[in-house]
């Protein structure tokens, strides 16, 4: 809601400076967005006129003009506009005049002839870009009086943001009664006459529809003269409250919208046919807009209609068909109140809004037809002349919105806000903003105004109680609760546990968009299928991620096109899929949709930062693999070979916890390290964050003091044979004095024979009450052996 | 002068002359050894009488014990020697870089997050998580925004393509039925109900996007149901997070009437810095108020007998003006040079 101060001030004058008032409606929830000055800061401009122009005697583009002033003598000035003539009315500088910027007026010399003030255009003055020629002034301007109080130039445009529930305040008057409220300064109404009916042209009204239109006002005005301009005064505060001047008839109804929040529309009389019909739409039913837009308007949108075709919509927008234009002379003025649930949501649904929609949505003063059309019809005659009709109305009384009371019980108002207000004050705050407020026994009954839509409930009282009191007079204690102790649990840890130890190794936390391209989805998913946005923000941002996987290998590609070409980087978030069935899991809140929180790493490029210390070498599967393993440590993780759509195929595993799959890890398959130019193969991990926050209660043991040994084993094994599968080949057979089993080297190559690796293993052995003999060392040693042959068909390397 | 003592200077003079402690031996095997001359003078005792070889015998001992003080010193010197050498052979350049790997970091929106737990988590908030896929009922209506409320439009919401009553989540509001309803299910049998003290971080999403919106952001839902709960203890928890959070009991903060369907009185919070660069201008941080009557409804609450306030941070935000970072945007891109300051 954009508006004119000095506007505001003819119906509301506190006794307060621009920005003071701009604070005071902020502060009362009708918050100032923007407050600009009409014209920015100068002095000793005039109105004055031309007497005479004549072409200057050494140059052809300038006038030599003798301007009146309003002094005793013309001036003379010298001028370049091309518009400068005779008898013109325009702004002139007059000497000691100060222009904006800055820019002083003196006396000067131009082409030898001198010159004693200057002519104005509006963009010398600030008030728009036209600098064209000089800024014509009516022929009524009267001379010698300041431009600024003949223009009203002292003067802001205020930008207020209204919450929906304030729709009482979209118009001056609303404004102004709050202001009233607030200050205690008198309010005046703007000036409402009854216009006589002269005219015998009536138009009847039906109410099709009483629920959704339960009050129609209409009237005809004759011989009206839609080509007679509009009044300055009109068209500025239209301007400055953010309404471009169209015509005057159109003028008028935004004006009295303005004025008083009622939203007008008129129709060309000669184009309407018998009844006027307030109803809902017949199959198959089209209505061309205003805007050009034909639309086909959905069962529940409410129509206006005559005897043959619809012809607006109801409190959105009107016809093309039936709206005035320069040529008509006849007009039928509509001013009704429809029900905010008829209106809300329908133009949205035709992909636009209007001033008359954003205004019935949030509900408009349903006594307010009969004075504004009385309000337009008096503009009307005034500035396009004609003679009007009686005033029709069409009224359903039992469905008019209803103003029940409201009980308000005082000791709540002091319990919800915790101030303490006694009961007079709380009658007073009320009946400032025009609340009806009688007492009965301990409660306040409280009758809001056809004005106030937002008044329903206790809380809605409450509130308003609260903004009247003022936000800032109530107190910000410490609270006071009770101090019982927040739980801590050892066996869960918090995702910030996960991130700090991530960032101890290296990795840097991204956020990543949820939404992907659907192509990621396809590469690094295989998900055919996946979840769309039906109203995504971009073509590549249309799909919701399923594996955080993608957002970590784009950061890399976004990197590299900066140079850095070492990432490590780690994100927490969530993933989407459909799932067929609640299967309980964690992340499937909403049925038909799992959205599991995961944890996903990335490393790319070298495996450590460049230094002098180390040769720098590509980071690879066991780098990544030693992160997540701490990660995770204590518990150790399992490994298996696994396919997966965005892994090389050999360097790909499952990643599982206690034998729960939680994830996988691998290299970024060099199909797509090609395709999206990643450089060096990025390694990745993406496991269940679940599993990561899960952690065990340490639980202290005995601490042998018997000496401890220790045997070398390197086994022969066929390459296929997993490492894993030899561990745990020997640890089935370890005895209990086996405390740890530790793999120390791999070898493949001379000595081991083709399709062959050599795994050393060193086994430590330990009692917990005696020293271990040779002999039983040596036993346990060779039933290790015997078993690793028997299950894996590893023998000792020789 | 006797030659025992001629024999001490002698060895200490063959002992001083020595460069390393092989010859150090050798010069010990002269006076020391089988046949060393100090050997010999023992050896000589047997031809003495026997009051002769015990004084005799006396001399020679203290001279071998002066010998060996005087071998056992110039070891002693040799060794040090030896050591200083091998210390400053072993010197290193202390200044060059450390060897390993390098630090990570947390992401800047992570790190006020981090802040904003532990301060509510000092007076006792919990905290808790919604799905980011979210019903219609609970991101819209159980939080009194009806369908067709002119309120949807305030939040441009993303809908699922061939899906009717699931969105993505606007706010992390639909977090306070959730948390409502399962506190009510878990105090079923208390009476009265303990207080619900929660705060619920998040992602949300909103059709949106340039300098100052982004289409993902982050929220933090706050919400204290109990009762006794005040909107004067609201203002209280908001104005203390906001000095902690920002670490200045300078900081002006205002709370200004305004309208959210799921709170009344609603309330805007404006935060004002007295000194840097945002000196004395006010900056909205936070929309706040008293829990709605139709939003504890929906939780299952009778709002007769308990209330609560809820408040909602732009912790992105929060993270710009604490940082001074001055588009969203850089949160959300990756770029490691800009993350890589915030460690």
């Amino acid at each position: 809601m954009q508006f004119s101060e000095n506007w505001l001030r003819t119906f509301v004058d506190p006794a307060l400076d621009s920005e003071a008032l701009g604070h005071l409606m902020t502060m009362a929830g009708l918050e100032v967005e923007e407050a600009h000055p009409v014209a920015p800061p100068f002095s000793g401009v005039v109105v004055a006129q031309i007497v005479t122009a004549e072409k200057h005697p050494g140059a052809d583009k300038l006038k030599l003009c003798k301007v009146d002033v309003g002094a005793a003598e013309p001036l003379q000035i010298v001028c370049g506009a091309p518009n400068a003539v005779a008898g013109m009315k325009v702004p002139c500088a007059k000497v000691g005049a100060e222009l904006p910027g800055g820019f002083a007026i003196g006396p000067a010399r131009l082409r030898g002839v001198e010159s004693f003030g200057m002519l104005c255009s509006a963009h010398e003055l600030g008030l728009s870009d036209d600098h064209a020629g000089l800024l014509p002034l009516p022929e009524d301007a009267p001379v010698g009086m300041d431009i600024r109080q003949y223009l009203d130039l002292d003067d802001v445009s205020f930008e207020i943001k209204l919450t929906p529930n304030r729709a009482d305040c979209l118009s001056l008057t609303g404004v102004a009664r709050e202001v009233a409220a607030l200050t205690g300064a008198p309010f005046t109404p703007a000036p409402l006459a009854l216009v006589p009916a002269t005219l015998d042209a009536r138009r009847a009204i039906v109410l099709d529809a009483p629920k959704a239109c339960p009050r129609y006002c209409g009237r005809v005005i004759g011989g009206v003269n839609a080509k007679a301009p509009t009044p300055a005064w009109m068209k500025d505060r239209l301007q400055r409250s953010g309404i471009r001047s169209i015509s005057a008839l159109v003028d008028i109804t935004n004006y009295v919208m303005l004025e008083l929040g009622q939203p007008l529309h008129a129709f060309d009389d000669t184009r309407l046919t018998g009844a006027i019909h307030v109803r809902l739409p017949r199959p198959g039913e089209a209505l061309l807009l205003l805007n050009e837009q034909t639309i086909k308007p959905t069962p529940d949108t409410l129509l206006i209609a005559d005897e043959s075709r619809a012809l607006a919509l109801a409190g959105i927008m009107g016809g093309e068909e039936t709206g005035i234009t320069l040529e008509t002379t006849e007009v039928f003025l509509e001013s009704a109140f429809f029900a905010p649930e008829a209106i809300t949501g329908r133009a949205r649904a035709y992909g636009f809004a209007s001033d008359a929609s954003h205004r019935y949505e949030r509900g408009v003063d349903f006594q307010l037809q009969r004075p504004a059309i009385e309000r337009a019809t008096q503009l009307i005659l005034e500035i396009c002349g004609g003679a009007a009709g009686p005033v029709e109305e069409a009224r359903a009384e039992a469905d008019l919105p209803r103003r029940d009371e409201v009980a308000l019980r005082p000791a709540r108002v002091r319990k919800v806000l915790g101030i303490a207000l006694d009961d007079d004050t709380m009658r007073a705050l009320l009946e400032r903003v025009s609340l009806q407020v009688r007492n009965l026994a301990a409660e306040l009954r409280v009758r809001p105004p056809a004005f106030r839509f937002d008044i329903e409930i206790e809380a809605d009282l409450i509130e308003e109680v609260a903004r009247l009191y003022g936000y800032g007079n109530i107190p910000a204690p410490a609270p006071r609760g009770e101090l019982a102790m927040l739980a801590s649990t050892e066996s869960a840890r918090s995702d910030w546990t996960v991130r700090h130890r991530l960032a101890g190794r290296g990795f840097q936390e991204v956020v990543n968009f949820a939404f992907v391209e659907a192509a990621w989805e396809r590469d690094f998913c295989a998900n055919a299928a996946p979840i769309r946005l039906a109203n995504p923000i971009a073509g590549q941002m249309d799909t919701m991620r399923s594996s955080l996987i993608a957002g970590l290998i784009a950061n890399v590609v976004t990197n590299r096109k900066r140079q850095q070409n070492r990432v490590r980087v780690f994100e927490i978030g969530r993933c989407f899929a459909r799932c067929d069935k609640a299967e309980g899991r964690a992340g499937e809140e909403i049925p038909g949709f799992w959205q599991p929180r995961r944890l996903a790493a990335l490393a790319a490029g070298t495996a450590l930062p460049e230094q002098w210390g180390e040769p720098a070498r590509a980071v690879d599967f066991y780098d990544l693999k030693a992160d997540l393993d701490t990660l995770f440590a204590p518990r150790a993780l399992t490994f298996a070979p696994i396919e997966h759509p965005a892994l090389h195929p050999g360097r790909a595993a499952s990643v599982a916890l206690d034998g729960q799959l939680i994830g996988v890890i691998g290299e970024i398959h060099p199909v797509w390290v090609q395709r999206y130019a990643l450089g060096t193969a990025p390694i990745a991990f993406e496991v269940e964050l679940d599993a990561a926050l899960a952690a065990v209660k340490p639980a202290s043991g005995d601490i042998s003091r018997m000496p401890a040994v220790s045997r070398d084993l390197a086994l022969v094994v066929p390459t296929s044979v997993s490492a894993e599968q030899v561990l745990n080949a020997l640890r089935e057979a370890a005895p209990a004095t086996v405390r740890e089993i530790a793999l120390f080297d791999l070898y493949q190559g001379k000595g081991v024979e083709p399709d062959h690796k050599s795994l050393a293993f060193r086994i430590f052995m330990q009692d917990t009450q005696r020293t271990l003999e040779d002999a039983e060392v040596d036993e346990a040693v060779s039933g290790l052996l015997r078993h690793v042959e028997r299950a894996v068909g590893g023998r000792l390397r020789v | 002068m006797d030659n025992l003592d001629q024999l001490i200077n002698e060895a200490r003079t063959a002992f001083d002359a020595v460069a390393d402690a092989a010859a150090l031996e050798q010069a010990k095997a002269r006076f020391l050894g089988k046949n060393g001359l100090i050997t010999e003078q023992l050896k000589a005792l047997g031809k003495l009488a026997p009051e002769e070889k015990r004084e005799r015998g006396a001399a020679v001992n203290r001279a071998k014990t002066a010998i060996e003080q005087a071998l056992e010193a110039r070891r002693e010197g040799l060794r040090q020697v030896a050591l200083a050498a091998q210390l400053a052979a072993e010197r290193l350049d202390v200044t060059l870089p450390g060897r390993g790997s390098a630090l990570g970091g947390l992401h800047p929106v992570s790190r006020t997050l981090e802040r904003i737990e532990q301060l509510f988590h000092s007076i006792g908030f919990v905290v808790a998580d919604g799905p980011e896929i979210e019903t219609d009922w609970h991101n819209f209506t159980a939080l009194n925004v009806p369908p067709n409320h002119p309120a949807r439009s305030m939040q441009d919401t993303f809908f699922l393509e061939g899906e009717k009553d699931v969105l993505l989540r606007t706010h992390t509001s639909p977090v306070q039925i959730r948390s409502l309803l399962a506190h009510v299910a878990r105090y079923r049998d208390a009476d009265p109900m303990p207080d619900l003290r929660l705060i619920a971080p998040g992602r949300v999403y909103r059709v949106d996007s340039d300098a100052t919106h982004s289409p993902m952001f982050h929220q933090v839902e706050g919400l204290w149901v109990g009762e006794d709960v005040s909107f004067a203890d609201l203002k209280g928890v908001v104005a203390d997070f906001l000095r902690k959070f920002f670490e200045t009991e300078q900081l002006q903060v205002r709370f200004r009437p305004s309208f959210f369907p799921f709170t009344e009185p609603s309330a805007e919070i404006d935060v004002a810095f007295m000194g840097g660069a945002l000196e004395g201008r006010w900056l909205e941080v936070a929309g706040c108020g008293m829990v709605h009557p139709n939003v504890l409804r929906s939780g299952g609450i009778d709002p007769e007998r308990y209330t609560g306030f809820a408040f909602g941070f732009g912790p992105d935000r929060l993270t710009m003006l604490r940082y001074g970072v001055d588009d969203l945007r850089l949160f959300f891109e990756g770029d490691l040079r800009f993350l890589a300051q915030f460690r």
